[in-house]
Parts: C-alpha cells; structure tokens; sequence
C-alpha cells in the first residue's frame, strides 16, 4: 500500500502549486475541493492494524463530506450568486509565489523528513506533505488581496493541519476529530463572504433611492 | 465548577430566545452575578478536579477567573446604561454572545488538556467576531472580517502546536496524554526536537490571539471600532486566557527541560511589542486606536515578566489582574467620550473633562495608572517586572523597557491631555450623551479598586499570585 501513499501525498503537494498558480477563482476552488478528496482517501491508505476502522471510516467520510464537498460547494455557490471579481488578483505575482511555494515544499522535504519521529512505523512524506501544505496555505493568506482567494489560502493551511492530524490517530483520535472545528471557521468565512455582498447590496440601493427622491 | 460555564451558556439561550430587547440587559446582568459569586465561593472552597483531570483550578486559572469575572460584572453594569442608549440596535446577538464568550473564557480558565483549551480559545474567536459587528456599518464589518482571518490562522497554527505536541508525548517513555499534569510529570520522557517545534506554532498561535507584536495586526482595528465595552472585555479578557495558553504551553517546555529556548523567545517578542507600541502611540489620532496599541504594550510587558521567570514572574501575574482593570476603566471611559462627541478623532476632542465630568478625569487618572504612576496598582506591578530583570541580571532588556515605558508615557500623554483640558466645541456642549450613573459609575469602580489595590493589596490575593508565578519557576 505504500505507493498508493506515495501517490496520494505527491498529488496534494501537487495541487498545492496548483492553487498557487491558478488565476481562475473557480479553477482554485476545484482545486482544494480536489485535495479535500484526496485527504479522505489517506487514513484508509494509511491505517494500520493499530486504527479501529470504524474510526478510519468515520473520518474518511467527514473529510469527503466537509473538505471535499461541503465547504468547496458552499464557497462556489457564493462566487457565483455574488458580484465577486473572479479573477484571483494577487499582491505577488503567480510565478514567484510559486517559486516560494516550490521552495517551501523543498525545505520541508529536506529538513522535516529526516527527523526522528517519535511514533514508529509513519510514511516519511507525511510531515513534509503537511509541512508544505500548511505553507502554501499561509502564502495564499498572505498574498491574495481578494477575500475569496484568502478563504481559499486558509483551507490549504486546514489541509495541512489535519495531514500532520493523521501522525495521531492510533493513539489520540479524539484529537484528530477536533480538528473538523477548523471547518466552522470556513462555514463563519462563507458567511461573511455572503455579509459582504449584501452589505455592498444596501449602500448601493441607498445611493439609488437618494437619486430617486431628487424629482 | 461546571456552572461558570452552565450558567453563562444557558442565560445566553434565555437571551437568543427572548423576543423583548428591554428583558435582555438584566439576564446579562443575572449571568455576570451568578459568575462573580461562583467565582467567590470556589476561591474560598477550592474544588477537586472534575472529569478525570480534564478540569481544575490551579492559582493561574483562579487568578484570571478573579480578573474576567470582575471585569464582566462591571461590564454587564455599565451595558445596562449603554444598551438603554442604544435602542435603535438589536441587541440580542450582543447580548448572547457576551454570555458565550463569558462561558468559553471560564472554561479556558479551568481546562487541564490543551485540546480543551484549544477549542475552547476558538470559541472565543468565534463569539466575539458578532460583537464587534455590533455597529454594523461598513468598518465594524471590515473589523470583524479582518478579526476572524487574522485569529483563524493563529488558531489553525495552535492546533498544528497541539498536534506536534501530542506527537512529542508518543515517544517511548511519553504520556501519549495532553493532559497537562501528566506531561509536565513526563518532563525529560517528550521528545524534545518535536516539543521545540510545538512551542514555535503554540507561541505564534496564541501570541496572535493576544495580540503581541509581530501578531497584533487585528488589534487596532477591533478596538478601534467595536464598542468601548467589548474594548473592555477583550483587552482584559480575552487576552489574559490567550496568556494563560502560553503559561499552559511554558509549562511544559520548562519540564521538558527548553525553558532556556522557551524563555528568550518571550523576552524578544516583548520587547519587540513594546517597542513597536511605542512608535505607533506617538501622534496616535484615534483614541481607540490608541488603547489598542497601549494593549499590544502591555501584553508584552507580561510576556517579558514571565520570560525573565523569578520576580519579574510575580510581577507579570500581578500586572495580569492590574491590566485587565485598569484597560476596563480606560475603554469604559473612552467609549463615553466617543458618544458624547460623537467621534473618536483626536483633532476632534477638546475638554472632554467639562462635558464628562466624572469620565472625563477618570480616563486622565486611568492614563496615569497605566503608565505607571503611583500610588495607582500598575505602578507596583511594572516595578516589580523591572526589579525581577535587574535581579537576574537582565540589564539589555531592564534598559529597554524602561526607554519603552518612558517613551509611551510622553507619547500617550500628549494625546490624553488634549483630550482631556481645554474648551469643548460648541455642539458637545449640548450633548445627550452626558455621564450617568449607570455609564460613569463602573469604571469609576474599576478606578477605585486600582487606586485601594496600589495601596493595600490582599494577603490572600498575594498568595495566589505566588503561586501561579510558581508554575513556570517564579516566586
């Protein structure tokens, strides 16, 4: 099963330059639903004979309902009904915050891999993987100027944080599960992403009666 | 114990479901009585652990139980004068979530396990997001969303520390428990690269829900715009169980023999939030604003005492309980000022002593004290800091704080002396928005209780602030 591994972990390094890079709200939001896909498929790969499996089955499942599905629909749903400029407008360009993110993910693999961890028997991509995930997730904080592409960013760093999750489920699952709480932030932001719209709604309706109310 | 947080939660239900604004004020005030009194009689009757270890009061918990629960009293006291000023907003989401975030902040107080503590600092952040919106207009909300991206990723980088943590706990020997009593007993038996590692994410995390420099870009904003009695709660509340994180996670690093790490790392993001505080409060024009930054000071002054450990450890519990009041006083105030002149623009304000005549000299002698003037409580406190870092031969950063304290003194003097004298503008003359007793009382009570605890502090209350030094190696 380790290739299987390989694979899962290099796909969501592999998006994490993805998102970096897209231009397009709606390529970014695919792409994190994508990764929130692929994150449900890793306990089951990773479980050991140590893991319940109703515990296994039970977090694939919330990923896939939340990361996967759940918050991507909702944040599309919100671009779409509202005025929100789709394009990503970045306050650093797409080629160099790629380099940094590259260069993140390089560090993390060097420097975090060889490590000793102090659990035996763990893939030696996993720290790295949420290492670097949970940097591009900052970059994309920092970067994005829009507040959709900073919803975005934060769900990278989400992704990230629940990899590195994944080092305790053998022996601290209920820790790993309170980190589904990191999704009510996501739910609050999709909300306030709605708020802004509405608030933009109001001021230019007003605007509008006020020329109305001229004759 | 588990009524300082059943109480609140459910008062916060009666509040979310009653259909009357006018009923909503004294159900706020019932929840801050039944909490202050709880507090009392657990202070006297101290409480055995509850649910295997999960909660407990220890001397760092009980102290800021003490702070937030006399702050919010006094809070729920002066809402009864600001409410009633304020029938034109809904209150029953402000009003709710004051009670929630009064529920999580017991519980941050009491929670032994860091996973508990952590969710239960997040769900501060999310109960305070709504009451900074409580002015909705297009700032507040500006506030609030730059507020909940801000403390989100500092939450998120927590986490991460509490999962690195649970890692360094998994290692032969390890606890494979968050449970703080065991692994501070654990000590030496974590692994300690992966402890190293945790404390970097858990101090970024939580020095940004505190509001310490480098981490504090939300701070002027919020305090800017939300309401001066939120100002109140967050700059005395919040911010003291994101403190008491980092006392929790300091714990462990000193049993697990990083406190050398751990230590020097407190000491420069102190002086660095001090530092940083005092460039920004010279020609500071918003007066909320500069409470703000007068905040980021004072976090770092606490950081920096308990990073110097020893004296300066007592000294920074002491300034814990002396901060939170004193911010109470001045945000009570400062928002009264901002209603009666109906802006917070410091070009604006002039002879804020004759419109106010009670908050108006209240927020001069509340800037003496928190600048450390005696014979005002903070005065001792901050001395007791410096004496700790000359003490243990700390004399670089005894040096800088001393140049930092002197600098925000003249900086934020100026601006609260313009504020303060002079003739008021004719239309503020006339305002509706004079003092009363229910809006000028409170932090005159917070005054009082600085001015009495400069002078005579407590035998009991000195004990307790003993032994919360005690626990990261002060005394």
């Amino acid at each position: 099963m380790t290739t299987w591994a390989d694979l899962l972990f290099l796909l969501v390094l592999v998006l994490d330059l993805f998102v970096l890079a897209s231009s397009r709200l709606r390529a970014g939001i695919r792409a994190v639903a994508a990764q929130g896909g692929l994150l449900a498929l890793l306990p089951v790969v990773l479980a050991g004979p140590a893991t319940e499996t109703r515990h296994v089955v039970a977090l694939a499942l919330g990923a896939l309902a939340v990361k996967g599905v759940g918050i991507p629909w909702l944040l599309a749903r919100a671009t779409r009904e509202s005025t929100v400029n789709r394009e990503v407008a970045p306050l650093v360009g797409f080629a160099p915050s790629m380099v940094l993110g590259a260069l993140g993910i390089v560090v993390a693999v060097w420097y975090a891999g060889p490590i000793p961890l102090p659990v035996p028997g763990k893939h030696p991509l996993l720290v790295p993987t949420a290492i670097g995930t949970a940097w591009t997730g900052l970059l994309l904080i920092v970067t994005r100027r829009k507040a959709v592409g900073q919803v975005l960013g934060f769900l990278v760093l989400e992704n990230g944080v629940f990899v590195l999750g994944l080092l305790l489920s053998d022996f601290m699952p209920a820790m790993v599960e309170v980190g589904v709480l990191l999704d009510l932030f996501a739910a609050v932001f999709v909300m306030g992403l709605v708020m802004f719209d509405i608030q933009r709604a109001f001021s230019s309706l007003d605007t509008e009666k006020l020329a109305s109310l001229k004759d | 114990m588990l009524l300082l947080v059943a109480a609140p939660l459910l008062l916060a239900a009666v509040a979310f479901a009653a259909p009357w604004s006018r009923l909503r004020p004294p159900v706020l005030l019932a929840g801050a009585l039944v909490h202050f009194g709880t507090v009392a009689w657990l202070w006297a009757a101290p409480p055995a652990p509850a649910f295997g270890g999960w909660l407990a009061i220890d001397a760092a918990g009980q102290l800021v139980l003490l702070l937030v629960s006399t702050l919010f009293l006094v809070c729920a006291v002066y809402a009864q004068g600001y409410l009633a000023r304020r029938r034109d907003r809904d209150n029953r989401a402000f009003v709710g979530g004051l009670l929630v975030l009064l529920a999580a902040i017991s519980a941050v107080a009491m929670a032994q396990h860091l996973g508990l503590l952590w969710v239960a600092i997040e769900i501060t952040t999310l109960a305070t997001a709504p009451l900074i919106y409580f002015n909705q207009n297009e700032l507040a909300l500006e506030a609030a969303w730059k507020y909940l991206v801000v403390c989100s990723v500092g939450i998120a980088m927590a986490l991460l520390g509490t999962f690195l943590l649970a890692l360094a706990s998994a290692g032969p020997g390890g606890p494979r428990s968050l449970l703080l009593a065991d692994l501070v007993a654990a000590g030496p038996g974590l692994a300690r690269p992966w402890v190293r590692f945790a404390y970097v994410f858990l101090l970024a995390g939580y020095g940004t829900k505190m509001g310490l420099a480098p981490f504090h870009a939300w701070k002027p904003d919020v305090y800017g715009e939300a309401p001066g009695l939120l100002g109140a709660l967050l700059s005395g509340g919040v911010t003291s169980v994101a403190f008491l994180g980092i006392i929790r996670v300091l714990q462990v690093c000193l049993a697990a023999g990083e406190g050398g790490f751990a230590r020097q790392a407190l000491v420069a993001l102190g002086l660095l939030s001090i530092g940083l505080a005092a460039v920004f409060l010279i020609r500071q024009r918003d007066l909320k604003r500069m409470l703000a930054y007068s905040s980021v000071e004072h976090m770092g002054i606490l950081v920096l005492g308990v990073g110097l450990g020893g004296a300066a450890a007592t000294g920074a519990f002491l300034h814990l309980l002396y901060n939170g009041l004193t911010k109470g006083a001045l945000f009570l105030t400062a928002g009264n000022i901002h209603r009666a002149f109906g802006t917070k623009d410091i070009d604006k304000l002039r002879g804020a002593a004759r419109v106010l005549p009670v908050s108006g000299p209240v927020f001069l002698a509340a800037f003496l004290a928190i600048t450390g003037s005696p014979p005002f409580a903070p005065f001792f406190s901050e001395f007791a800091i410096l004496d700790g870092a000359v003490q243990a031969g700390a004399w670089g950063p005894a040096a800088a704080y001393l140049v930092g304290l002197a600098v925000i003194f003249v900086g934020m003097g100026a601006t609260v002396l313009r504020v303060v004298q002079g003739v008021p503008p004719e239309e503020a003359r006339s305002t509706a928005m004079g003092d009363t007793l229910l809006t000028a009382g409170p932090p005159l009570a917070l005054l009082a209780a600085i001015l009495a605890l400069g002078l005579w502090v407590p035998a009991p209350l000195r004990t307790l602030v003993g032994a919360a030094a005690a626990l990261v190696g002060g005394g």
